[in-house]
């Protein structure tokens, strides 16, 4: 038996190529429940493969048939045992009182962080299926929203206010602490601290309908300078086209469906149905994490989201090839 | 050491007993059928039938997640499909084939003609069964429920949920919780009223106690599911708001509702299995079970922490710490009384002998595999880990740990035991023993990998994922995986097939067990027993003294002995009823009301008038049948 157990682990282990994110953390809170993983993990190995012993080994000493007489019950071996079961009971109180010690001292340390002042407080409203964020300021003007990825300086606490617009969702980013439940009705938030630069990849962990599987989010731990410079930009309204097309694909934007739910900030274009596009130009990828953005992916997002993402709020819009061709300089070009 | 409680006795008595108890022939008697056994047989094999539905399913998804970016199911489908297997197997495979046990086995195991209410029993099958009907019809009409088999608001409610999809889920629900009501309710008057003399309290076999368990936990559990399912088929069908954040409605609320039963619905299921267990270690192990006091004091405890611990499902929710530390020490507690009981079984092991037969090898199988998934349900009893494991597939890896590991492999050994008890005929023990094997090997290939994609960020209940996750191994060994287990249990349904078509005779008692289903033929006669066993001993087939029977029953006419609750001294005999055609109406009848009211609130109207007809006509005074009449006369 435990030579299948060990072909079943060999091949299990050699499947997490890369080290998978709980196990790889990159923030202290992470880092602590990986602690407490490791000490739940080693303790489960060590009792399972002491009952799995005492199995076979019974198994191995004690064989007989079934015409064996019935075994008449002796006393004294019946209070031997008695004791051993016993002393395994208690073994298990002690090793689960140990435990609830262990997660309290680590829930404890997950809420040690809630103490700093945040560094940046963001409001990510989840919605079918993807993700508003807004950078909030004490100063409005200061105040600026974009949607999928967010960037977090390094080093920093930063406060996550979850709130959803429509079902539960849940803000899961892995490699920096476990979930947060966006729900309806209720404000909720989380603290996050990531303490090595990187990009950690987070998704809806609480099943929302059609495109749940296609609700990523994406967190930039940047270094402060980088940070700062990143939103800078972000608070600065679009700019101004330059180019013929680009210049022609505002008018697209402007004149087609898009303004309907898109805002492109210092544009006409407010809507707030759909992401922010003010610096959409700016972000890795498309559709909440679902294909990267080029051109190319923009273009097929723009006639076609259905098939890209099939069931999500985008509706399909038709454009003249010139017409798109502008558009997606216009859009690319919200840098 | 052994000897025959039933003693050899006048033809005479047995014609007459068959003449009272048998089932007439035909589809009317087919349909009328108030007999334990052929009720239980038919839940059996309805249960399985959706067992292998609900696999199907399961492959499905697997052949779907084999690589990334695969498109042979759409989202719509497989939020249908991973919905239906949910639900199919929590609510019309795991808890309905426990109950089948239970009616099947407590009657014979206390030593008694037939379960307290026999026409109810038969309600309950009917009723079950329309409600697997309704939810597979309308996932065939493609109107398969896709809200999950948890159904959380909002996404469940009127606005995100448009169609008829969810009102057929909530409404399957109401059938499951009557069928699991009546069945409950069955096995706690049966094991309390209906026991043979001698067998107290303390002299039940465990297997009986963990029934008893578990009936008390439907009892305690239903209401909750029952409240939150017809609040919600309320807020869908006439806007009553009640999980409506927008309106002053909660969707918290039904978190809770939802998981007050749905915890107790994990013990529901396993509880009985520990009794398999329970049952079939001891006859192999040759030797009584082990600390007795020890291993029903467990149960119960078991029963009462089931109810403590539901807000484990809800820590990533916006609910206070300290609440949540409260929630964190239940859970790990329940780890002391299943701990206690695989000591004991362990024990009795160690002490007693081991006999290698297939039976047994899934008790063991199940030993390992309950063990391993009990301890990742403790890693997740601690709030920061299951922040992170939670909704993952950490915890899909954990709960089929526990419930294929801990439930279908006692299930599947305790079919393999008892099989010869109803066919009459024994299961190949060298088929038994390669699916055993391939089942292992199988069921470990597909669900460890799930732990490590868990850890590695992958969430449940997605139709696809990214090449660039690093899942595509993890989910690849899945799939394969699958097809091994798969392989394992049509090994298992043929040795089953085998068995009934070319089995050998198996006998009375082909095992050399201790309890009194061994007692009678196999499969039972109509009556069960001859005449009624009584018990002075927990093992009483293993007892050496001698022990009196019952005598004094009327056998022309179906009566049973009514005995104490704790001593199970004999106190008064009772006419039982026979076959009824009312309890079938009385099933269609609910069944039209329910499902009428999926579409327009009169179906509750309709079903109640429907229902007043049909249980007036089952409870109407009838006047004893002219042979009754004559011999009590």
């Amino acid at each position: 038996m435990s030579r299948i157990a060990l072909a079943v682990v060999t091949p299990a282990l050699a499947a997490c190529s890369g080290r998978p994110p709980v196990l790889d953390p990159g923030g202290p809170q992470a880092a602590r429940i990986a602690s407490y993983w490791w000490l739940n993990f080693w303790i489960a190995v060590v009792v399972l493969a002491a009952v799995i012993a005492f199995l076979v080994d019974t198994v191995v000493r004690r064989r007989a048939t079934l015409t064996t007489a019935i075994v008449p019950v002796e006393p004294r071996a019946e209070r031997r045992v008695m004791i051993g079961v016993s002393v395994a009971v208690g073994l298990t109180a002690v090793t689960l009182l140990g435990l609830v010690i262990a997660d309290a001292t680590t829930g404890r340390g997950l809420r040690s962080l809630s103490g700093e002042e945040p560094a940046v407080t963001i409001e990510v409203t989840a919605q079918q299926w993807w993700w508003d964020a807004e950078y909030w300021d004490p100063v409005p003007s200061q105040r600026f929203r974009t949607a999928n990825e967010i960037h977090i300086p390094v080093g920093r606490a930063v406060l996550v206010k979850t709130k959803s617009l429509d079902v539960n969702h849940s803000f899961w980013v892995p490699g920096l602490h476990g979930k947060q439940d966006h729900i309806p009705g209720h404000n909720s938030s989380l603290t996050l601290k990531a303490d090595h630069p990187g990009r950690f990849a987070g998704r809806c962990a609480e099943f929302c309908g059609l495109q749940h599987a296609h609700m990523q989010l994406l967190v930039f731990a940047d270094p402060p300078e980088v940070f700062e410079a990143w939103r800078a930009a972000q608070r600065r309204p679009a700019a101004e086209p330059t180019s013929q097309p680009a210049l022609r694909g505002r008018d697209v934007f402007m004149s087609g469906p898009c303004v309907l739910c898109h805002t492109v900030l210092g544009t006409p274009a407010g809507a707030r149905l759909g992401p922010d596009l003010t610096h959409v130009g700016s972000r890795t990828m498309l559709a909440a994490g679902t294909v990267l953005n080029t051109p190319g992916h923009l273009g097929g997002w723009i006639t076609d989201p259905q098939s890209i993402k099939p069931g999500n709020r985008m509706p399909a819009s038709s454009f003249p090839a010139d017409d798109l061709q502008a558009l997606i300089v216009y859009v690319s070009g919200l840098k | 050491m052994r000897r025959a409680v039933d003693p050899p006795h006048d033809a005479v008595a047995r014609v007459e007993l068959e003449r009272a108890w048998s089932t007439p022939p035909g589809f009317l008697g087919w349909l009328t059928s108030a007999r334990h056994t052929s009720v239980a047989t038919r839940y059996i094999v309805t249960a399985f039938g959706f067992f292998v539905l609900g696999g199907v399913l399961a492959a499905l998804m697997r052949l779907q997640l084999a690589r990334p970016n695969l498109h042979l199911i759409g989202p719509d489908l497989y939020n249908q499909i991973f919905t239906m297997h949910g639900s199919t197997m929590m609510f019309l495979f795991a808890v309905p084939i426990m109950e089948a046990f239970a009616i099947y086995l407590v009657p014979l195991m206390i030593g008694t003609r037939n379960v307290a209410f026999p026409r109810m029993n038969n309600l309950g099958y009917w009723i079950y069964l329309i409600g697997g009907i309704l939810l597979w019809t309308a996932f065939l009409l493609n109107v398969g429920p896709d809200a999950g088999w948890f159904a959380y608001v909002p996404l469940s409610g009127p606005g995100y949920s448009p169609g008829k999809r969810v009102d057929i889920w909530a409404q399957m629900i109401t059938f499951t919780e009557i069928a699991a009501l009546v069945a409950a309710v069955e096995v706690v008057v049966t094991v309390f009223k209906l026991r043979c003399p001698g067998m107290a309290l303390n002299r039940m076999p465990i297997f009986v106690w963990s029934m008893l368990v578990m009936a008390f936990m439907v009892i305690f559990a239903m209401p909750a599911i029952m409240v939150s399912s017809t609040m919600l088929a309320m807020d869908r069908l006439v806007d009553t708001h009640f999980f409506n954040p927008a309106e002053g409605g909660d969707a918290l609320l039904w978190q809770h509702l939802f998981w007050f039963f749905g915890h107790p619905e994990v013990y529901i299921i396993f509880i009985p299995a520990t009794g398999f267990v329970s049952a079939i270690i001891p006859t192999f192990a040759r030797r009584p079970i082990f600390g007795y006091p020890a291993m029903v004091l467990s149960l119960i405890a078991t029963g009462f922490l089931g109810f403590g611990l539901w807000v484990h499902h809800m820590f990533a929710t916006p609910l206070p710490q300290l609440g949540a530390t409260f929630f964190t020490v239940s859970s790990m507690m329940i780890a002391i009384p299943s701990g206690i009981q695989v000591f004991c079984w362990l024990a009795t092991l160690r002490l007693g002998r081991v006999v290698f037969r297939a039976p047994l090898l899934y008790a063991l199988g199940f030993i390992a595999l309950f063990v391993a998934g009990g301890l990742t349900g403790v890693m997740q009893a601690s709030v920061p880990l299951d922040l992170q494991v939670h909704d993952s597939y950490f915890v899909v890896a954990h709960f089929h740990y526990v419930l294929i590991g801990g439930a279908v492999f006692p299930l599947l050994g305790a079919l393999l035991y008892w099989l010869p008890k109803i066919s009459g005929r024994m299961p190949n023990e060298r088929l038994g023993r390669w699916g055993f094997a391939v089942l292992f090997i199988g069921f470990n290939l597909t669900f460890f990998p799930m732990h490590v994609l868990g850890l590695g960020g992958m969430p449940r209940r997605v139709y696809t994922y990214a090449a660039d996750t690093g899942w595509a191994t993890g989910n690849l060994m899945t799939s394969l995986g699958a097809v091994v287990l798969t392989i394992g249990f049509v090994l298992f349904l043929a040795n089953v097939a085998w068995t009934l078509r070319w089995g050998p005779p198996a006998g009375d008692d082909p095992w050399s067990a201790s309890t009194l289903e061994w007692a009678t033929s196999s499969p039972p006669p109509s009556y069960n027993f001859a005449y009624l066993p009584t018990v002075d001993d927990r093992d009483p087939l293993w007892s050496p003294t001698e022990q009196p029977v019952v005598t004094g029953l009327r056998t022309d006419v179906r009566e049973i002995l009514i005995t104490d609750a704790i001593d199970a001294t004999p106190d008064h005999r009772q006419h039982l009823d026979g076959g009824s055609i009312w309890p079938f109406l009385t099933a269609v009848a609910a069944g039209i009301g329910v499902i009428t009211a999926i579409f327009t609130p009169w179906g509750v109207t309709i079903g109640a008038v429907l229902c007043a007809i049909t249980l007036t006509g089952w409870f109407w005074p009838r006047v004893p049948s002219g042979r009754e009449a004559r011999r009590s006369a």
